[in-house]
């Protein structure tokens, strides 16, 4: 297994990735709001879960950046708060004419979990007075109109378990309707589907999804076909496709030996 | 030698080549490549003073070009670590320079990556120690976090905000909010929570603990009967015959079906008042394969999961740290 994961990667292994419905989802979610849009990204992940969420955290910022999108970051996890930073970094290499303030913005990380969206879908001053970096939302650009969550247009939220997205769909999007696209880990995404369409307006579930998020990023925007940054999930598909035929195989000859054992009668 | 140290040896001999080869691959990549480095360009930043203020009396600065700078303002400079297609060029050019604490740390997550996967061989004391880092780590930076983020701006600069404006973060308004004294009760709460270290008395944490356990059960269950019961029976009751533009569609219609064929045998197996024989049995039974069907998804997704996680630290090993395949 470990060759079958090591091989792919040295040789770098690429397949084509087709545009699944799931992914159109999400990304007609963003790509159909109008440009400037207010959209808060909510990552709710640690390094534990990078591998598998940080390439569709980043789609999420290209695909805000370029559509021109307000970007208000937060994080429920506290070890979320250096990943938001991770995406900002990629704002600031990648579209270094987005601005801090007045194009994106951080909020620090705050305990309390769905206490925390409860409270900032009525009053995001009473839990955030300060951006990240210590300024008064009064004197942000961006913030200095914006009253609670209710006033955003979109809602994404990148997850690896509790809080993450349940959350989100309990107390933003059910009583309150505010529209909200997920990506979350494979272990998540079974329990996430049922809320689709009418709680989530779309989910991409684990890696696979999170590749097929980029190919519909690449056809839509030539410029980001062309960033090799910007096809990390793709990339990671290569393994995936190699190991997941060798764990069929393994699942087949397991299969063939136990029918043939018993057929002998030594099962 | 019994028969269960046969496998352990055998297991003990692949890894021991797989560590061989490792360190032949790893000389080799050194001797031909810059494998283990982080070279580094700087970038100078510098603000002056404006001489004005905010409307809470904190001083404005204005970014200024760096080469001006004079004793009176702020200097500082970052880093930013160079891609692998332009390393010679700008070592060539003197532009980069080696990073020694970027190379340690690269090194580090390097070992402590091997060694959390050296678990595959056994429970060893290089993965123990590893173990004990993350979580030692981690938990000291949550603590950090904890106070910077969230006492000190939620609660003592609500307290006490002119000290804390003026000891830690300026931007803060110096005025207390309405209601402030009501930030008393959470300051209370933590001391009686905190009393649990106290020699005598712990009983005394138990009111803050309960106070928090009413407060989450009372939220969760709001977001669970809302979101997941009432929502969740409004979006399983749809149509069975469904109809479009065409005419009828025979695919959502057969979903329809499929779902709600699924939810009610689902359900029937979790019913236990009759007892599973006859039409219940079968429908139960029936049940139990599309519950199987669902773990069978979950444990798909999860497979790929950890295949992703394992993906991401060989590409770390294979790209960042011994550069057999390029950096993006």
């Amino acid at each position: 297994m470990f060759l079958a994961i090591a091989i792919p990667i040295l040789a770098r292994l690429v397949f084509p990735e087709f545009v699944s419905k799931q992914a159109k989802m999400v990304f007609d979610a963003i790509d159909d709001l109008p440009d400037g849009s207010n959209v808060l990204l909510s990552y709710d992940f640690d390094p534990a879960s990078q591998g598998e969420l940080l390439p569709m955290a980043q789609a999420f910022t290209r695909h805000c950046s370029i559509k021109g999108h307000k970007q208000y970051y937060m994080a429920l996890w506290p070890l979320g708060s250096p990943m938001v930073d991770l995406s900002i970094d990629t704002i600031e290499d990648e579209y270094p004419d987005m601005v801090y303030g007045e194009d994106f913005m951080k909020f620090s990380y705050k305990a309390g979990s769905e206490a925390v969206i409860r409270m900032i879908m009525t009053d995001l001053r009473g839990m955030f007075p300060l951006d990240s970096k210590g300024t008064q939302l009064d004197q942000i650009p961006m913030t200095k109109n914006i009253k609670n969550i209710q006033d955003m247009d979109l809602i994404i939220n990148v997850s690896a378990g509790d809080p993450g997205t349940k959350q989100w769909v309990q107390f933003a999007s059910t009583p309150f309707g505010i529209t909200i696209v997920s990506g979350c880990t494979g272990v998540q995404a079974p329990q996430m589907y049922p809320y689709i369409p009418e709680q989530l307006a779309g989910v991409l579930g684990a890696i696979k999804a999170a590749a097929e998020y980029e190919a519909a990023l690449a056809e839509a925007y030539p410029s980001i076909a062309q960033n090799k940054k910007a096809q990390e999930a793709k990339r990671r598909m290569g393994p995936q496709l190699i190991a997941h035929i060798l764990m069929i195989v393994f699942i087949l000859v397991g299969n063939w030996i136990f029918f043939v054992g018993r057929k002998r009668g030594e099962v | 030698m019994s028969s269960a140290d046969t496998p352990r040896k055998s297991n003990g001999l692949i890894w021991a080549v797989i560590f061989v080869i490792g360190a032949i691959m790893l000389v080799w990549s050194m001797s031909t490549s810059r494998t283990g480095q982080v070279w580094v360009t700087p970038e100078q930043h510098a603000f002056t003073n404006t001489g004005e203020t905010n409307n809470y009396g904190v001083a404005i600065w204005k970014s200024i070009d760096p080469s001006t700078a004079i004793d009176a303002d702020i200097t500082w400079t970052t880093y930013s670590s160079v891609p692998e297609v332009e390393l010679e060029d700008k070592i060539t050019s003197k532009e980069a320079t080696l990073s020694w604490s970027r190379t340690i740390g690269l090194w580090f997550a390097a070992i402590f990556t091997l060694f959390i996967l050296s678990f595959l061989v056994g429970d060893n004391p290089a993965y123990k120690f590893a173990e004990a880092m993350v979580v030692g780590t981690s938990a000291g930076y949550v603590l950090v976090i904890n106070i910077w983020d969230v006492f000190v701006p939620n609660l003592l600069a609500k307290l006490m905000p002119a000290t804390i404006q003026a000891w830690a973060l300026p931007g803060i308004s110096p005025e207390h909010v309405d209601f402030w004294w009501l930030y008393f009760v959470p300051l209370i709460l933590i001391v009686m929570l905190l009393w649990q270290l106290m020699p005598s008395g712990g009983w005394i944490s138990r009111w803050p603990i309960a106070f928090f356990i009413g407060i989450t059960a009372g939220y969760r269950m709001i977001g669970y009967v809302e979101a997941d019961l009432v929502a969740q029976i409004k979006a399983g009751i749809v149509p069975l015959w469904v109809t479009g533009e065409g005419g009828f569609e025979f695919w959502s219609s057969f979903n329809a079906c499929l779902l709600t064929i699924a939810t009610l045998s689902a359900m029937t197996y979790f019913f236990f008042s009759i007892e599973h024989k006859g039409i219940v049995g079968k429908t139960a039974r029936l049940g139990i394969w599309f519950l199987m069907i669902t773990f069978g998804a979950s444990f798909g997704y999860t497979v790929m999961g950890r295949i992703a996680l394992l993906a991401q630290r060989l590409e770390f090993l294979f790209g960042e740290w011994l550069h057999f395949i390029p950096v993006s």
